[in-house]
């Protein structure tokens, strides 16, 4: 067992864990954050996306002691005072998710993307966006919606 | 048209989207609940082998491995298994519940592994020591049909079930001038929701079961498990927690459910189950899976007069779903168009691989797929422009039922109208003048154009009739209401939709109403969601509900308010019933709630299935050098009759034409010959990402429908439906000038060089 201690959402969360456990785990099971979800083992999917010291990375191929002195924001922490971040609010608004388990994950991804370019064009988001897979929406409203947070933000 | 004022009709943002995109759904591996504390982690070991006797399982090394619980094999486990579906289907072909003696399939349960936690069941799962005797496979369902390989040696046969025409026509294509066949391979794919499997057993102190499960009806999957554990479903509750989607494969319950439920009773624990992705792509049922022939026959001039469709359905190792799809292929096997003649026969045969389910159209997409590729093969023979031998053929406009001449009653149509709306969309004469400009000037990039016509059935009834669905409406003294029903949403957005239809009868915002679905014990009947059936049974349940409920409220008005019935309206500003030309007198619903409780359950009943309809048309590019194809648009009419919220709508169309799309482009579930799985995991199955998929091009056209109050037809899997074929043909299409007739689905950059090698190396033999 090794001690980890990790900033989730600017809150430190120290925990002695296993060495092998995944950071999704951490915060899903430790955290008992579980808007962060676990989609595939092969990190194709990207329903487990969180930004890691502001950069979007794949939980599921992060181990927990990887994470140890670094900070982590999941969607959990995206909102502010009950307002809904600007890309939460454009997934809202143009219908960028329906059964909502890919959803964490593609709005963590997005914010990741707008943060290194904060604006893309429609085909920089699907190529940014390419990790992130959705069964749901045929990416249509969610490539919509971040070209409405990236117009919202500007 | 919706009187003035009405939000039907309107794009309202969905009520359910804050919680899912700021703490996230809770899924069934999410739940925390106190009668799961201290649950068990079960797990599978499953066959490494498509064909296998097991000669034994040695389970010793497992006990002493840290977190071990428990571990079983079919022989402890003393339960039915599931039989087949059909009743005409033999009952050897009953599946268990773990392999009991012989494997069939390459992800088939034989073990169950109980640890303390999820890490370390893959530690102990590991120590199961279990040796095989390989049998020969039989992967090609052929090769299947030719029995010379057994699955089932006490049966006979690999053949499941034939569905055969009451009398075969040998003269069925005697007055064509051209007669056109080919064999089309509707291939295997992968359901493939984001969230895989799961479950959460408890059983209580009163010898009850509750079942946490991801599915698309909390009824139906009680049923199903209650069948698989021998238990009255009196004592078995369902409870639906977020779904992360489903496309088919999450209705009922699959023989993991019932070894979870299983377990947790023999341990006297709670016990959970989340499979992982490679599980999950190995033993959730697969799509599809038909071999068809196509054979069409008409005139020169373009009149098609006969056809034909043979299907052999793959059913995987055990007859499940799969076995039901050619009866909805077959019933819908002439699509739009009319034909003089039509025949079908279907045979559903097993092979050592997974077994087949529903899957986003469920034997319809396959029926579309044969027609409209069968269409493209006969104007291609005969050298006519698709648009022009699809305008010559289709029905014309109808309002009144009619016949289609395979079992199957259109309820109302107006194809043509499809047609030309997506053509003149799509601005199909241009693309063709450009498609001919590229190929005059030897472009590499050629320009493909497919069409599709479509119909498919939606909203079907089942063994016991017509058609229905139930709904329960409370008002609160609070003013809030409360709907329970039958329909379960996992992604469709009922939770708005519904409340839209009861805030437009009683005037109660629509933040004020919860709609709850999923539990047997609090919605004991229901059809859940599936075959597009939600609105037009599950929201014309709503909308009847709220009626039968103001009616309710005015006659206990007229009491409160000595008024006589007739002259009392509900006033939707105020969710008030109010006195016509007084509005000052006024009882709210809120206060009729307060003094005696006001809520109406209601069974709706139409008078049957529902047949949406549309054309999609599909522009892609095709790199002759190294045979890319690019999907460059998708161009979609998909009529369902009235749309209650276009926001909901169109997601649905959208998420349907990515998987129509995807599965003309890209995804297929392969098996080597030995029976293995090639495209197990996400990095190996090709599931589109954003990167693949271009934005599509939406036309709105409402045909109702006269089978319901909202005129609506169903709509989540119409997307799906046109999309395959048009992509396909418009992947042929763009090389069709070379010689080209047919390329099988999945349309890869590989076997699209191939044909093209193909076709060139045959031209230039002729010269």
């Amino acid at each position: 067992m090794i001690q980890v201690e990790v900033t989730v959402n600017g809150e430190a969360r120290s925990a002695e864990v296993e060495p092998r456990l995944l950071l999704v785990h951490f915060l899903r099971d430790v955290c008992r954050l579980r808007a962060t979800n676990v989609g595939c083992d092969t990190t194709s999917c990207g329903a487990c996306t969180v930004l890691l010291d502001g950069v979007s990375v794949k939980s599921c191929t992060v181990l927990a002691a990887q994470a140890d002195g670094h900070e982590v924001a999941t969607v959990e922490g995206l909102a502010r005072e009950g307002e809904l971040h600007p890309v939460q609010a454009a997934f809202r608004a143009e219908h960028g998710l329906q059964c909502g388990f890919c959803t964490p994950g593609m709005v963590m991804a997005s914010v990741g993307l707008l943060q290194a370019n904060p604006h893309p064009t429609e085909e920089e988001i699907r190529i940014g966006l390419e990790g992130n897979l959705c069964r749901c929406t045929g990416y249509h409203n969610i490539v919509r919606a971040v070209l409405a947070a990236a117009e919202a933000e500007a | 048209m919706q009187p003035r004022g009405s939000i039907l009709g309107t794009r309202v943002q969905r009520v359910e989207d804050p919680q899912l995109l700021t703490r996230g759904g809770v899924y069934t591996d999410d739940l925390v609940d106190d009668a799961l504390a201290s649950a068990v982690h079960v797990s599978f070991v499953r066959s490494p082998i498509a064909h296998a006797r097991i000669t034994s399982i040695d389970l010793t090394a497992l006990r002493a491995a840290p977190g071990f619980v428990a571990a079983f094999t079919a022989e402890d486990l003393a339960l039915p298994g599931a039989r087949p579906m059909l009743a005409t289907i033999d009952e050897r072909f009953t599946r268990p519940i773990l392999a009991a003696g012989t494997v069939r399939y390459v992800g088939e349960p034989v073990a169950i592994v109980v640890t303390e936690g999820y890490y370390q069941a893959e530690d102990v799962g590991e120590l199961v020591d279990i040796e095989y005797d390989p049998l020969p496979p039989v992967v090609d369902p052929l090769a299947a049909g030719r029995d010379e390989v057994l699955l089932f040696p006490d049966v006979g046969t690999n053949t499941v079930c034939e569905f055969l025409p009451e009398h075969r026509d040998e003269q069925l294509f005697e007055n064509c001038e051209v007669v056109v066949s080919s064999e089309i391979v509707n291939q295997r794919v992968a359901p493939a929701p984001l969230e895989t499997r799961a479950a959460a057993a408890s059983w209580g102190s009163d010898d009850r079961l509750t079942m946490w499960l991801p599915n698309q009806g909390a009824q139906t999957s009680q049923r199903a498990l209650a069948a698989l554990l021998g238990l009255d479903i009196s004592r078995l509750r369902i409870v639906t927690p977020d779904v992360g989607g489903a496309f088919g494969a999450k209705f009922g319950a699959d023989p993991e459910h019932a070894a979870v439920a299983w377990v947790a009773r023999e341990l006297a624990r709670p016990a959970r189950w989340s499979e992982q992705r490679y599980d999950n792509m190995l033993a959730m049922t697969h799509g599809r899976a038909q071999l068809q022939t196509v054979t069409i026959g008409g005139d020169r001039d373009g009149k098609l007069r006969a056809y034909r469709l043979d299907v052999v359905q793959d059913c995987g190792a055990y007859p499940a779903i799969g076995a039901l799809l050619p009866s909805l292929t077959r019933m819908m096997a002439p699509g739009t168009y009319r034909f003089e003649r039509v025949e079908s026969a279907a045979r559903c045969v097993v092979t050592n691989t997974t077994p087949i389910g529903a899957y986003r159209g469920a034997g319809r997409p396959e029926a579309t797929a044969a027609v409209e590729r069968a269409v493209d093969l006969f104007a291609a023979e005969i050298g006519m422009d698709p648009a022009d031998v699809r305008r010559r053929n289709l029905l014309p406009a109808f309002a009144e039922p009619q016949e289609n001449g395979s079992g199957a009653l259109y309820d109302s149509g107006d194809y043509p109208a499809a047609l030309e709306l997506a053509l003149s969309a799509a601005g199909y004469d241009d693309l063709r003048r450009e498609q001919a400009e590229r190929r005059e000037r030897g472009d590499v990039r050629l320009l493909g154009i497919g069409l599709a016509s479509y119909v498919e059935i939606t909203g079907g009834g089942d063994e016991a009739g017509a058609p229905s669905e139930n709904a329960l409406i409370e008002v609160h003294p609070d003013g809030t209401a409360t709907i329970l029903t039958g329909t379960s949403p996992h992604g469709q957005g009922h939770a708005t939709a519904w409340a839209m239809l009861a805030s437009d009868e009683l005037g109660i915002p629509i933040e004020l109403i919860t709609v709850r679905h999923g539990d047997t014990d609090l919605v004991p009947e229901g059809g859940g969601t599936g075959g597009s059936r939600s609105l037009q049974q599950g929201g014309a349940a709503v909308q009847q509900a709220a009626r039968e409920l103001a009616d309710i409220a005015r006659l206990r008005a007229a009491d409160m308010l000595e008024a006589n019935p007739d002259d009392l309206r509900i006033d939707r500003d105020r969710a008030a019933i109010t006195v016509a030309g007084s509005p000052h007198v006024a009882v709210t619903l809120a206060e009729l709630a307060g003094v005696e409780r006001l809520f109406v359950r209601t069974v709706f009943t139409a008078p049957g299935a529902t047949f949406p309809f549309g054309a999609h048309v599909a522009v892609v590019e095709v790199d002759t050098e190294t045979g890319r194809p690019t999907l460059l648009r998708l161009i979609s009419v998909d009529d369902a009759g009235v749309v209650l919220n276009p926001l909901l709508a169109d997601g649905q169309r959208h998420g349907g034409l990515a998987q129509g799309a995807a599965q003309a482009l890209f995804e297929e579930m392969v098996y080597d010959d030995d029976g293995n799985p090639l495209t197990a995991t996400f990095a190996d199955y090709a599931f589109p990402s954003a990167a693949e998929l271009p934005m599509f091009q939406l036309e709105t056209m409402e045909t109702p429908t006269t089978y319901n109050p909202l005129g609506a037809k169903g709509l989540g899997e119409a997307g799906t439906i046109g999309s395959t074929p048009a992509v396909q043909n418009a992947v042929i299409d763009a090389v069709a000038h070379l010689g080209v007739r047919h390329i099988d689905m999945p349309t890869t950059s590989r076997r699209i060089w191939e044909a093209i090698q193909t076709a060139t190396t045959n031209a230039e033999g002729r010269l």
